[in-house]
C-alpha cells in the first residue's frame, strides 16, 4: 500500500532494469521516488553524482551558498509541501555543515533525506582528505541512517530513506555513500513496496482508548484542546475542524501547529506557553481535560511541569509512543495518526451523543481575553530614541519608534492568508510573529521551534518559495538571525526566488538582551550589534531590491513597496533595542506565572481555582 | 532507582550497539554492564544491557530504543522468571602454600581452576551476581590481581511443565 503522502515511486520509470552506473542509479532512483527539487552542494566525493545529475530532465537542483543553507532550504520545501525535503552535499566539511539542519529537522520532526558522499570504501577510516564520520557525528539527531557497503543495496536503501522519512514521526534519514559506489556497475531495480521487520508505526488509535476518551469528555467541564506540529504533519485540520465545530471545545496552539487550527476560528486561542497569551495560559492552567494532539509537551510550553495544567486530566494522541508520558503522566494514551483519531473521536462521541456544554468555561475564557488582550500599541511604539535603557548608544532626537506589534498586525492585514507563507527567523521576532502574524491554513507559517535555529528563515524561505513560486513568501527575520545564513541571497538573487525579508533590525540579539534586561541586572554582554552592515546596500549587492525604514509613518507605504517588488525584496525596518516580547513566563516558571502582560480592568475574581 | 535488565534484538550490523550505547547515554544513564552477541539467527544480535533507572526513567529508555530502526524487540528480563549469568575471570595472589585454600573456595562455588602460576590461581567462575560477589568477597582477602567479567545474559524461563 503506498504511504498517505508519498509520491508515486517504484519500477514504473523507463529506466527501470537499465545497467548504469551507482550515481546514476541514485539519480533515477530519486526519480522514481516522484522527487522534483534538490538542495545542495557539490565537491570532490559529490561530484560522480551531479555528473550524473547533470543528465536528469526530471530534477531540479538548486545551488545554495553553503550547504547548512541547502539543509535548511530542503526543510523549508518539506515543512511547505509536506514531501520530503532531499539534500545532497559532498563528504568532510560538506556534510558536517549539514549537522545544524539535520538538528533542526529533527527537532520539528520534518522529512528530509540527506545524502552525503564519502570517501571510498577502502579509504573509510584512513583520515583520508574530506573524510569524517558523519554517521556517527549525526547519531542523535536522525531518524535512521546508512552507511552503503554495497551497491546492490543502493535502491533498497534509498526507498527505505523515503519511507522512514515521511512515515510514522517523520524525520531526516542520512544516506552516507562511498564514492567509489558511484562508479559500481548496477542494474536498475526501484522497489515497489518496503518491508521492514523493525520498523512498522502505529497509524490506527485503538478503538478502547478512543471510547476511554469519549468518557473522559463526558464528564469534562473545562476540557481544552492543545495542538500541535503533529496534526500539520497527519493533515488532521479538517477532523480538527469537525471535533472543534461539533462540541465547542476551545484551542491552543505551539509555535508548531499555528495554522493547523485557522486563526479566525473564535475556538482558537492561540499561542500558549512562554510567549503566550495571557488567556490561553489561564486556559491551560484552569482546564479539568487536557486533549494533546501531536503536541509534545516541550518545556516551553508546560513551564514548570509541576504546575502545569494541575487540574487536569490528559488525553494525548501521538503517534510517536515515546512522547506519552515523558514529560506529563497520561490517563488515556491513543498511540496513532493524528487524523484518524480525530476522525474516530468525532465518529464516537456523536455515537455516544455527546453535545456542546461548555458554555459556561468559554464565557470565562472569553472575559480573560477580553481582559488580557496581547499588547499593540498600533504603528507607533511608546519608545522615544535617546532614552538609554538599552545600553546601545542612539540618537536623542524625540522621535518614535515602529512598534513590533503593531508593524506585524499590519503586515499581517496586508497578506492574503491563502496566497502567502510566513517564515520566521529565531528570537523576539519569530515570538512577535507567532503572536501577531493570522495564518488560516496549515503549512504557510515555518519556524524553528525545537531546535530554535537563527539562520533557519533566510534558506526556509527560499525552500518555500522554490516549492510555490506563485505565493508571496515573506520572511520575517532580525538583524542578528539574518547575518547567520545571509549568503543564502544570492542564491534567491539567481534563481529568482520571490522571498520577501522583512528586517525587524534592533541592532541587538534581542532575545538574550530581553533576558538580560529582565533578569541580568541589564549587563548587555555581548548582545549589541552595534557595527551591523548596511542591510540596505548588503542586499543591493545581492542584487536585490531594498530599503530602511524607520518612521511610522512611512511604514505602509515602505510594505506594500516590499511586497509588490519583483523578485526578492528587502525591508530593513529600524526597531527600538528596549521592545521586550511581552507576556513572558521567566524560565523555569508556572505558566500562569506572567509578566509584562496586558491587564485591562481586575481579573481577580475572574480566576475559578487552581491556582496558588 | 533499581536495577533492570533489558535485553534487545537488534540487527547484526556495523554501527547498531553505538547507536543503543548512545540513546542510553545521550539520555544520562548509565550502562553497568553489557554483552553482544549473534543469535540463532545470524542477521541479528542479541544486547543485554544492566541499567540502573527509576520506572518511568526505564520506561522511556525503552521507547526510545524501540524507535530505533536497527532495534527489532525490547524484552526486559528484570523479572524473577529468567536465567541470568555472568562469567568472571579472577586472578588471584595465591603462594604455593595458601592455594589449597584458594582451591577449596572455588570448589564450594563450583568454579573452575584455569590457569596455576608461580604465585597466583586463575579461576573461572559462572553465576548470578549474588553469587559472584560471594566468591569475589572471599578471594579479597588474598588479594585480586586480576578481573575480567562478561556482562549479564539472560534468558527468560521456559513454562514449567505444571503451569497451565
Amino acid at each position: 500500500m503506498p504511504e498517505k503522502g508519498m509520491p508515486k515511486y517504484g519500477s514504473h520509470t523507463e529506466k527501470e532494469g537499465k545497467v548504469m552506473t551507482g550515481a546514476q542509479a541514485l539519480i533515477a532512483s530519486l526519480e522514481a521516488e516522484g522527487v522534483e527539487m534538490i538542495f545542495g552542494y557539490p565537491g570532490g566525493q559529490a561530484i560522480k553524482i551531479y555528473d550524473a545529475l547533470y543528465d536528469s530532465k526530471i530534477l531540479k537542483h538548486v545551488l545554495t551558498r553553503h550547504e547548512q543553507g541547502a539543509t535548511h532550504a530542503a526543510d523549508g520545501y518539506a515543512r511547505a509541501t509536506g514531501k520530503p525535503g532531499v539534500v545532497i552535499v559532498t563528504s568532510g566539511p560538506g556534510a558536517t555543515n549539514t549537522v545544524t539542519g539535520i538538528a533542526t529537522a529533527y527537532a520539528d520532526s520534518i522529512p528530509m533525506v540527506v545524502i552525503t558522499g564519502q570517501v571510498p570504501r577502502r579509504a573509510i577510516g584512513t583520515d583520508a582528505f574530506q573524510e569524517v564520520d558523519i554517521v556517527g557525528i549525526t547519531m542523535p539527531i536522525v531518524k535512521h541512517s546508512y552507511l552503503l557497503q554495497d551497491p546492490e543495496d543502493l535502491t533498497r536503501t534509498v526507498r527505505e530513506a523515503f519511507y522512514i522519512a515521511s512515515t510514522g514521526r517523520p524525520g531526516p534519514v542520512l544516506i552516507d555513500i562511498p564514492s567509489d559506489i558511484f562508479t559500481a556497475d548496477i542494474e536498475f531495480h526501484y522497489p515497489d513496496s518496503t518491508e521492514m521487520a523493525s520498523y512498522r508505526p502505529t497509524v490506527k488509535g485503538n478503538a478502547k482508548q478512543v471510547r476511554q476518551a469519549v468518557s473522559l469528555l463526558k464528564q469534562a467541564k473545562k476540557p481544552l484542546l492543545y495542538v500541535g506540529g503533529g496534526c500539520i504533519a497527519a493533515d488532521a485540520t479538517q477532523e480538527l475542524l469537525e471535533f472543534v465545530d461539533m462540541m465547542q471545545v476551545p484551542v491552543v496552539t505551539t509555535l508548531m501547529a499555528k495554522g493547523a487550527i485557522p486563526c479566525s476560528n473564535p475556538m482558537n486561542l492561540g499561542p500558549v506557553g512562554m510567549h503566550g497569551s495571557m488567556y490561553a495560559n489561564y486556559t491551560m492552567t484552569e482546564c479539568d481535560l487536557l486533549i494533546a494532539v501531536g503536541a509534545r509537551f516541550s518545556d516551553r510550553v508546560t513551564g514548570k511541569i509541576d504546575s502545569f495544567a494541575p487540574n487536569a486530566k490528559v488525553i494525548h494522541i501521538d503517534v510517536d509512543p515515546a512522547e506519552i508520558s515523558k514529560n506529563r503522566a497520561v490517563d488515556v494514551p491513543i498511540v496513532g495518526d493524528a487524523k484518524g483519531i480525530m476522525a474516530n473521536l468525532v465518529a464516537e462521541a456523536k455515537k455516544q451523543g455527546l453535545k456542546p456544554a461548555y458554555q459556561e468555561w468559554l464565557d470565562t475564557i472569553f472575559a480573560w481575553k477580553e481582559a488580557h488582550p496581547f499588547y499593540n500599541p498600533g504603528l507607533t511604539s511608546e519608545f522615544d530614541a535617546g532614552c538609554g535603557i538599552c545600553g546601545n548608544p542612539c540618537e536623542k532626537n524625540g522621535v518614535r519608534w515602529i512598534s513590533p506589534e503593531g508593524s506585524l498586525e499590519l503586515l499581517s492585514d496586508m497578506l492574503d492568508p491563502m496566497e502567502s507563507i510566513v517564515v520566521t527567523d529565531v528570537g523576539q521576532h519569530q515570538m512577535w510573529a507567532a503572536q501577531h502574524i493570522h495564518r488560516e491554513l496549515s503549512r504557510t507559517f515555518l519556524s524553528s521551534g525545537g531546535a530554535g535555529t537563527m539562520g533557519f528563515g533566510l534558506p526556509a524561505a527560499m525552500g518555500a518559495a522554490a516549492a510555490f513560486p506563485e505565493k508571496t513568501v515573506v520572511c520575517i527575520s532580525g538583524d542578528g538571525s539574518f547575518q547567520m545564513c545571509a549568503q543564502e541571497m544570492a542564491t534567491c538573487a539567481i534563481n529568482g526566488f520571490n522571498v520577501k525579508v522583512l528586517l525587524m533590525d534592533n541592532r541587538t540579539l534581542g532575545m538574550v538582551h530581553q533576558w538580560q534586561n529582565l533578569f541580568y541586572d541589564n549587563r548587555f554582554s555581548n548582545t549589541i550589534l552595534d557595527e551591523n552592515p548596511d542591510f540596505v546596500k548588503l542586499a543591493e549587492a545581492y542584487y536585490w531590491q531594498a530599503e530602511g525604514v524607520r518612521d511610522p509613518n512611512e511604514l505602509e507605504g515602505a510594505l506594500k513597496r516590499l511586497l509588490a517588488a519583483e523578485g526578492p525584496a528587502l525591508l530593513d525596518m529600524r526597531i527600538c533595542p528596549a521592545e521586550n516580547v511581552f507576556p513572558m513566563v521567566a524560565p523555569g516558571a508556572a505558566i500562569d506565572d506572567i509578566i509584562g502582560a496586558v491587564s485591562v480592568g481586575d481579573i481577580s475574581e475572574m480566576l475559578t481555582g487552581g491556582k496558588e | 532507582m533499581s536495577k533492570h535488565i533489558l535485553s534487545a534484538l537488534v540487527e547484526n550490523k556495523p554501527g547498531v550497539l553505538s547507536r543503543v550505547t548512545g540513546l542510553i547515554s545521550r539520555r544520562g544513564f548509565n550502562i553497568e554492564s553489557l554483552s553482544v552477541g549473534q543469535t540463532e539467527d545470524e542477521s541479528l544480535s542479541r544486547l543485554t544491557a544492566v541499567i540502573e533507572a527509576d520506572e518511568v526513567a526505564y520506561e522511556q529508555i525503552t521507547k526510545q530504543l524501540h524507535k530505533l530502526v536497527s532495534v527489532h524487540k525490547i524484552t526486559d528480563l528484570t523479572d524473577e522468571s529468567v536465567v541470568n549469568r555472568e562469567l568472571v575471570l579472577i586472578k588471584v595472589a595465591a603462594a604455593p602454600e595458601r592455594r589449597n585454600e584458594v582451591i577449596e573456595i572455588a570448589t564450594v562455588f563450583r568454579a573452575k581452576i584455569v590457569d596455576v602460576g608461580k604465585n597466583s590461581i586463575t579461576i573461572e567462575v559462572t553465576g548470578t551476581e549474588n553469587k559472584l560477589r560471594g566468591i569475589l568477597n572471599l578471594l579479597r582477602g588474598y588479594g585480586i590481581k586480576e578481573l575480567t567479567r562478561t556482562g549479564t545474559i539472560a534468558m527468560p524461563r521456559s513454562m514449567k511443565a505444571t503451569d497451565n
